[in-house]
């Protein structure tokens, strides 16, 4: 019989938001928490992402990743955080009874006030979008081959062809380069890439890599190892042109063709899952449906900036705080927030309009001049908006005593 | 004009194009551009610069690679020689982040340093 513990706060995985949620839960003053981490190491994703650019929302620095996720490891330390390593979460139920397992301690059970998820999310695979051809070695998601040039520091592949123009892809276009590979092209399905224009320009045009838009792979060539893949050209509705197919040698093919919010986990807890975002229903401060269960980062949606993934943990902490102290302010959640046709998804999806609220928003299409209308309480003019790039609005709890009492509803639109 | 080049700003998501030229000594820019995006484009025009981050090789112990980066931008027409730099380095535990792998990399004045911890 295996005793059962009780904990105020159990935070999995201790990626940046996780770690971001444990040092603020800290310094709100939980102190019986832990972290579980399956890794051997903190940071999640973190210490194979080597390129710079994080933090600089949060530390006004840009650093690499192993840094960003450095310096929140030593805030944990400052702050006493228990982060259980090489421990895997095996399940978690709606009463918030959580199984552990690792090698050293074997099986554990808790009983926890509160949980925060805090997964991360996956790259899509080969399979979800069904490349036709053979099945020969050479196929990676991008992320796995970032893993073995950064971390384990063998290459994939001479010459390679990456599908999708996703960050982490264009990322590896410019890695793989330095690193003496031939990257000859980057195919998108798309007529815009779907990273970030930086790293469009420093990872592709730096390097004279081809960027091949309305392009997809049509075929994957090759027996034991890939020996090639047919490129074609795509119509408005993805569909193939005739006529436009042509044969690029290669012996690695690269996927970069988005990412998915980890839940497998959330399911077994019967968290609901918003199927635009892919992560949970939440509301302002990121609890699910299932009460005392919050959901931050890229499990909750995929973001593009690390520095929000942190923020959402903070909030998250917040939100377990309340639920601990029984101080929730926000008793009934009576505000459903939907977007129109021309938004692509939002985060929270449900407010109480007691707390201030940070508003997660995608567009579905590329948009010039647009106003962004968050029912009749918010209107902002934005010169520009694509859906690779989050829009993000923070509204007081002010902004909200101009709502007549009896609203039910909000919508979020966007207008060219 | 020889000297006429076309860049992309992206100090903001919005990415401006913009055509730079150089005429009498003057930088000259055609295309919208607001003023942080100006001083971005004039340097990219004069000396594009970045910051290279990447791994060296480490030897006794199970870690295979550290990841390391330049301490600040170097000339981008730097770049790969920089890298060759970094494949000639062989290193050992323990080291920390922070700490100087090459210094003053190339005659460029830049240090390249340690971006983890290495125990």
């Amino acid at each position: 019989m295996t005793t059962i513990r009780n904990l105020d706060l159990a935070i999995i995985g201790s990626g940046p938001a996780g770690l971001a949620a444990a040092v603020k839960a800290k310094q709100l003053g939980i102190k019986d928490l832990v972290v579980f981490e399956r890794d051997e190491r903190p940071g999640g994703i973190l210490p194979q992402c080597i390129h710079n650019g994080f933090g600089l929302q949060k530390f006004k620095e840009e650093l690499t990743g192993p840094e960003y996720a450095n310096r929140y490891i030593q805030m944990a330390q400052a702050h006493s955080v228990d982060i259980e390593l090489d421990s895997t979460v095996l399940e978690i139920d709606p009463n918030r009874n959580l199984t552990a397992v690792s090698e050293y301690s074997g099986l554990r059970n808790y009983h926890c006030r509160s949980i925060i998820l805090a997964m991360g999310c996956r790259e899509r695979p080969r399979g979800a979008i069904g490349i036709p051809g053979t099945r020969p070695a050479g196929v990676f998601t991008a992320g796995q081959a970032q893993r073995l040039v950064n971390i384990e520091g063998y290459m994939p592949g001479e010459n390679i062809v990456i599908q999708g123009s996703g960050d982490v892809g264009m990322i590896m276009a410019r890695r793989l380069t330095l690193e003496g590979a031939k990257v000859k092209a980057v195919t998108e399905i798309q007529p815009y890439t779907s990273g970030l224009i930086r790293n469009e320009v420093q990872c592709l045009h730096d390097f004279d890599i081809p960027l091949m838009l309305r392009h997809t792979v049509a075929e994957i060539h090759g027996d034991k190892r890939v020996e090639g893949v047919t490129v074609v050209e795509v119509d408005t509705d993805w569909n193939p042109i005739d006529g436009t197919e042509k044969l690029i040698a290669c012996d690695t093919l690269l996927l970069s063709v988005g990412l998915i919010p980890e839940n497998e986990l959330s399911k077994l807890a019967g968290v609901s899952l918003d199927p635009q975002t892919g992560g949970a229903y939440v509301n302002e401060v990121l609890e699910t449906r299932v009460p005392g269960i919050f959901s931050c980062g890229n499990v909750l949606h995929v973001n593009d900036y690390v520095d929000e993934v942190s923020n959402q943990g903070e909030i998250a902490a917040r939100g377990a705080f309340y639920r601990i102290k029984n101080r929730m302010p926000a008793r009934e959640m009576r505000i459903s927030i939907a977007g129109d046709q021309t938004v692509g998804q939002v985060v929270p999806q449900t407010i109480s309009g007691e707390l201030p609220v940070t508003f997660y928003i995608r567009v579905k299409r590329p948009m010039q001049k647009m106003a962004l209308r968050i029912g009749e309480i918010f209107e902002k003019k934005i010169p520009y908006a694509r859906p690779s790039e989050m829009i993000q609005v923070r509204l007081s709890k002010k902004s909200f005593s101009q709502m007549e009492p009896s609203t039910t509803r909000l919508k979020v639109s966007c207008e060219d | 004009m020889s000297n006429l080049q076309e860049l992309i700003c992206i100090t903001c998501p919005k990415g401006c194009v913009t055509t730079v030229w150089k005429e009498k000594g003057d930088i000259k820019i055609e295309g919208k551009i607001c003023k942080k995006g100006k001083e971005y484009i004039k340097q990219e025009y004069i000396e594009p610069k970045r910051v290279l981050t990447s791994t060296v090789v480490v030897e006794r112990s199970p870690i295979k690679r550290l990841p390391v980066r330049t301490r600040e931008a170097i000339p981008k027409k730097k770049i790969f020689p920089a890298m060759n730099e970094l494949s000639k380095i062989r290193i050992k535990p323990p080291l920390k982040i922070g700490e100087v792998i090459i210094s003053n990399l190339l005659n460029t004045g830049v240090d390249v340093i340690a971006s983890d911890d290495l125990l």
